[in-house]
């Protein structure tokens, strides 16, 4: 049983320090006002880009490689939001639309890169993982596990302790207020959504990596964007409970990996995607029960027109 | 006046549409161009630009354009048979749009249609018209729950409509798998069972060979089914409801503004969830139409991305402008580059480019706004030109 | 040095299809209350937003001590040390008081927000004007007229010395009113300058040294207070003479409409009911008026009657047939006409046509309607019927987008719509919101015909004139209670301004 309780440790740290560090970058874009639906898309960039980092600093010394390819995969991120930024906040492009282009183009653009770097019809790139992973007491933990932590640290401190994040909050609440105040709202939104891409970049490439040696890029990354989206509204917007929510949903999300080798439960003999199913259920459940307290940022959604009168 | 007026407002609206197509497909051809380069490139044999070119051009960029007619013996198959969902799953985002919704669930929809039809033909041998029905039930209903979480508690149906397109796929596949003994799971394909022959016949929809003669351009359609005619059909009843009809005005008022809606009584609660559960039976009959026309059958065993008519119905809606009777048109040039991207040159291009072409069109059509309200200031300084004179 | 503190010369800002401001000349004393008098829509508001930075003109310059100056933003007008207080208030609502008074001009220490001091000096700032504020209390928690206190201590906390005030008073009582006027006063006396925009003769004349009159974008000159009269000001804002009156005949009162009893509504806003047991009677042939400030209950009240929201208790009889399980449709079906008090929000489709909107309230009818299919050419001659008959102006008449129609005019629409149902009762909430007097004048006699045909006209209203020159009876409406009923021809604005504030009651008033 300690063995089976490790596997569940294990595989809720990596998805919940993935969900985690995605639903946190969420938070800043649409704390600044802007919904970023395009999660799952800037994971798939970042993931796809992280991992041909990987290849290529194969043979670097581990800490090397980790800290390029990691910022690989959120530069990646952050170029990939950088779409979404421009027509949601210059052209005031309807942001949910735009959203699911970017997730249906992301997809689109790894297959084609990822055929292209195998000369193949086929979309899976192979790498090796074991500069991400340590052994600590016992137990498997990729180094996202810390970035994770770090990240969640300062998100907070920049969210209600600094200037920067003061602003950022007032454009997703009053845009019109912090213009009257001299901030320069299309600037904040920018950093919020282009925050959204570097972490949404580096948590695809969190989820891909770790785990396997090869990934498929026909899938994606499978709904954790989404998952992600749905973990931020769970924590209300806010870091310290969306750190809570993305444990919470890690814990079934981990059950589908592992509830073979469970003995009471596979015992029960459901198939891997009831487990599957159960956050997303858990999570409508959840919303549903919450819906009258959300605290969702005001002007959420809203293009702001400075000219408008 | 009032035609006039109406031309002009729907000119500029498939203008639009014409300019996000037109940037789509030239980044289209931009890429075909590099991944063209980059072969030439890696070959290490020396090549030229116009070579280059070339390549790009006349084995990707024009078998992209031609679509099916690059192959129409095989093709016009196809393209017919996945236009018929694709434009079932575009009226479905479509319909929802005039309400005021978001209906990104289509996919989801669509994959519970798909159950529906299915599990009618395979399990009950029901005939294919009510196959059709089930899928549309099973569609409507699935539909139906974003609705109502929108209704009843005020949650974005963007958000339930994501969940559920998850939940639905993982439901389904895990009923037809069935542990690998599921009634409706074929262990040898790893799809469902084919229908169409033997103990499953009558469940198949007829093909257009009672419609057209063997000859000419009839002989290449001798095999495809007649789903296409009845999605024609429904657009133009959902163009004349949605236009002419009271049940319309208050659909369409309720998507401009709910609180004006609301004080006119039109029950705001319960049109969300009908026009929900509307979209939702389109989606679900456009995968009846799919799957009961023996083009494909079911994968449960792919549990991780949705099926891809879903999505690309958002590109066919927001094309046509939410327009049933354009939603004809833009479906079918969808399934045509869709079509046409299976033609290209493998070795060079793969066939996602298709599907790079339509995300980049959503994209653009998310600010279509802009160029529709460019194109009316165009039409506006013209009228001033006239009237000065 | 130059004279004027302040000098907007020859500005000119153009929205598209209007000219906003037309060649408009300003010029600002230090240490005066210098008043900008206009009708809505004159152009005031956009004149400010431009020496606040917000709009750029297309021509014209700003000086500021006889040297021209660039704004192109609110940071250069901070730095010029002008500050405003915006009439829709410009606070976050889930930022405490201190937060959104340091927000833009925020100290910091090693990157950290530094709040310890600046809580100090907005301590200070309160005391010494005495503007009392909470700096930690939420803004979302405080009253109407502490958020207005908290705008102007963001304008003192910058230290700004041109202090501009856009309709200041639009949502304070008669009493809070007096307050702001001396506060203003003392700023002028420390040699702030203050520009003081409304439309609110009276105030002009209290507080103003002098006044510079705005109409349809045009400046029409500036005039000393001293030497001038409320007449003449108004007649050089509307550019001719205003009746204030309006004739009524004199009719006898009939039978009783509409019967509210002990009305009571949930708020949505906080625990506490929005509306406390409301009960009165409207009956035929006069027009009843519910006064009060804005948000006292006046809107959760009708929509309540009008069956939007739900009440929580009470009863409401229509010709005495109970309304409280009807829903919208059945209530406007039983006799109920309703001019919403939000146009935008509720009144139109925006996006629809007029024609469309003009049968918003009856395409369900057999009129407009056959085996589910509108009848598009009853629509039409409605449409035609409804244009000529209460003047309503637009591009391409039926078919033009109700959107892009003007303020006036889209009211006008639903004016009409309302009024022709003929319903034995209509319910107007702030008809005349954001209209220019040329269409207050339309609507008022429109309001009175009603009343004079016979029928019984509910209104609310925040425009304490409005509420003199229309009703029959006015019921004062204060934190969700009617706390007095009035007859206009005895009672003094003076008098309801006391009610509206919660200074008096009356004794519950007993209903027959």
């Amino acid at each position: 049983m300690p063995n089976e309780l490790l596997l569940l440790v294990k595989y809720t740290l990596l998805y919940a320090s993935v969900l985690m560090m995605v639903a946190l970058g969420g938070m800043f874009s649409e704390r600044s006002g802007i919904i970023n639906i395009a999660l799952e898309g800037i994971m798939v960039i970042g993931g796809l880009i992280g991992v041909l980092a990987t290849q290529m600093t194969h043979g670097l010394a581990p800490v090397l490689q980790v800290l390029f390819s990691v910022l690989a995969a959120g530069l990646a991120g952050v170029v990939y939001s950088l779409l979404l930024a421009f027509a949601s906040i210059n052209l005031k492009a309807d942001q949910t639309i735009g959203g699911t282009a970017l997730n249906i183009l992301a997809t689109a653009i790894a297959m084609v890169i990822a055929k292209r770097v195998n000369g193949s019809q086929s979309s899976k790139l192979d790498y090796t993982n074991s500069a991400f992973i340590y052994k600590i007491f016992g137990i498997d933990v990729n180094v996202f596990l810390f970035i994770g932590i770090a990240f969640l640290i300062l998100s907070y401190i920049i969210l209600y302790k600094t200037r920067l994040g003061l602003r950022l909050r007032s454009c997703g609440e009053h845009p019109q207020a912090a213009d009257s105040v001299g901030i320069n709202v299309y600037k904040m939104r920018y950093i919020g959504v282009l925050l959204s891409g570097f972490l949404g970049g580096i948590g695809g490439f969190a989820y891909i990596v770790p785990a396997v040696q090869s990934w498929n890029f026909e899938v994606g990354v499978a709904g954790m964007g989404f998952l992600a989206l749905a973990v931020m509204i769970f924590g209300q917007w806010h870091p310290l409970k969306i750190a809570l929510a993305a444990v919470f949903f890690s814990v079934f999300k981990s059950l589908a990996n592992i509830a073979d080798s469970i003995e009471f439960l596979s015992k029960l003999q459901w198939p891997k995607e009831i487990y599957n199913m159960m956050p997303f259920i858990a999570s409508m459940i959840i919303l549903a029960l919450f819906s009258r307290h959300s605290r969702a940022p005001k002007a959420e959604g809203v293009p702001y027109d400075k000219g408008s009168r | 006046m009032d035609i006039l007026e109406r031309m002009k407002r729907g000119l500029s609206t498939i203008l639009s549409a014409l300019i996000c197509v037109i940037i789509g497909l030239a980044f289209g051809f931009v890429i075909l161009f590099f991944l063209s380069l980059s072969s030439y490139a890696a070959s290490g044999n020396e090549y030229t630009l116009k070579q280059v070119f070339d390549t790009a051009f006349d084995e990707g960029f024009m078998r992209l354009m031609k679509g099916c007619f690059y192959m129409v013996r095989r093709g016009l198959k196809t393209e017919i048979s996945q236009a018929a969902p694709l434009i079932m799953t575009g009226l479905s985002v479509g319909f929802a749009f005039k309400t005021g919704l978001f209906n990104i669930g289509a996919a989801g929809q669509y994959t519970l249609g798909a159950f529906g039809a299915l599990y009618c033909a395979i399990v009950l041998k029901l005939p294919w018209y009510l196959c059709l029905l089930g899928s549309v039930i099973m569609g409507a209903i699935w539909g139906a729950i974003p609705g109502f979480f929108k209704a009843y508690f005020k949650i974005n149906e963007v958000i339930t409509a994501i969940m559920f397109n998850w939940i639905g796929l993982y439901a389904v596949n895990t009923i037809i798998y069935g542990g690998g003994t599921g009634a409706m799971y074929c262990a040898k394909t790893t799809k469902t069972w084919a229908i169409g022959k033997g103990v499953y016949e009558g469940t198949t929809i007829p093909n257009m060979n009672i419609l057209f003669k063997n000859e000419g351009w009839g002989a290449y359609v001798q095999q495809t089914s007649i789903a296409i005619f009845f999605a024609i059909i429904v657009a133009v009843i959902l163009y004349v409801i949605i236009n002419k009809t009271t049940f319309g005005y208050e659909i369409r008022a309720c998507g401009y503004s709910q609180t004006a809606a609301r004080y006119a009584g039109i029950n705001e609660k319960r049109n969300i969830i009908l026009s929900m559960a509307i979209a939702g039976g389109l989606a679900g009959f456009g995968a009846g139409l799919y799957y009961l026309s023996g083009v494909a059958e079911w994968q449960p065993l792919v549990s991780t991305s949705l099926p891809g008519f879903g999505f690309d119905g958002i590109s066919v809606a927001l094309l046509a402008s939410s327009n049933p009777i354009g939603i004809i048109f833009s479906a079918l040039f969808i399934a045509h580059i869709d079509v046409g991207g299976g033609y290209m040159n493998a070795s060079f291009f793969p066939r996602e480019i298709a599907d790079i072409v339509s995300g980049i069109i959503i994209y653009l059509c998310a600010f279509m706004l802009l160029f529709k309200s460019a194109i009316a200031r165009v039409f506006a300084s013209r009228n001033d030109l006239k009237g000065g004179k | 040095m130059s004279e004027y503190i302040i000098e907007m010369r020859n500005i000119t800002k153009v929205f598209p299809g209007i000219r906003a401001n037309d060649d408009i000349t300003l010029q600002l004393k230090k240490g005066e209350i210098h008043a900008l008098l206009g009708e809505n829509g004159a152009g005031k508001s956009t004149l400010m937003s431009v020496l606040f930075g917000l709009y750029q003109p297309e021509s014209g310059t700003i000086l500021k001590d006889g040297q021209v100056v660039k704004i192109n933003n609110p940071n250069d007008a901070n730095a010029l040390k002008i500050g405003m207080v915006h009439q829709h208030f410009k606070l976050v609502e889930v930022f405490t008081v201190l937060e959104n008074i340091i927000l833009g001009a925020e100290t910091t220490s090693m990157g950290m927000l530094e709040k310890k001091a600046a809580r100090k000096r907005v301590v200070e700032l309160s005391e010494k004007y005495g503007l009392k504020v909470n700096p930690d209390a939420m803004v979302e928690d405080i009253s109407v007229g502490m958020q207005q206190r908290v705008e102007i201590l963001k304008m003192l906390y910058r230290n700004n010395d041109i202090l501009i005030f856009d309709e200041p008073t639009a949502v304070l009582t008669p009493q809070e009113i007096d307050d702001l006027m001396e506060i203003m006063r003392g700023f002028a006396k420390e040699g702030k300058s203050i520009l003081f925009i409304t439309h609110k003769l009276n105030e002009i004349m209290a507080v103003a040294d002098r006044c510079t009159v705005l109409r349809k974008g045009k400046c029409m000159g500036t005039v000393d207070i001293k030497n001038t009269t409320k007449e003449e000001l108004s007649r050089m804002m509307v550019g001719r003479d205003v009746s204030f009156e309006v004739e009524k005949k004199d009719i006898e009162v009939g039978n009783t409409v509409l019967e509210v009893r002990n009305v009571t509504v949930a708020s949505k806003v906080h625990k506490n009911n929005a509306v406390k047991s409301v009960s009165f009677d409207v009956r035929e042939g006069e027009i009843v008026c519910i006064a009060g400030i804005e948000g006292n209950g006046q809107t959760e009240f009708i929509q309540a009657l009008t069956g939007l929201e739900k009440m929580a208790s009470g009863s409401v009889r229509l010709y005495g047939r109970e309304l409280k399980p009807l829903s919208i449709r059945q209530r406007a079906r039983s006799g109920m006409a309703h001019i919403p008090e939000d146009r935008h929000k509720h009144g139109l489709v925006l996006d629809y046509t007029l024609e469309q909107n003009l049968v918003l309230q009856r395409y369900w009818t057999d009129e407009f309607k056959k085996w589910g299919f509108i009848k598009n050419r009853a629509v039409r001659a409605h449409a035609k019927r409804l244009i000529e008959k209460f003047d309503v102006r637009s591009g391409q008449g039926p078919i033009t987008i109700a959107r892009s129609m003007s303020g006036g005019n889209q009211q006008k629409a639903i004016i009409g719509r309302e009024i022709d149902r003929n319903e034995p009762l209509v319910v107007a909430v702030q008809p005349t919101r954001g209209l220019d007097v040329g269409a207050i004048e339309f609507i008022h006699q429109q309001l009175v015909q009603v009343r004079d045909s016979g029928r019984a006209v509910l209104l609310v209203s925040l425009e304490l004139d409005e509420v003199m020159k229309l009703s029959d009876r006015i019921l004062v409406m204060y934190e969700g209670e009617i706390v007095g009923e009035f007859d206009p021809k005895v009672t003094t604005v003076q008098e309801l301004g006391l009610y509206m504030a919660g200074g008096k009651r009356q004794n519950k008033a007993k209903e027959a």
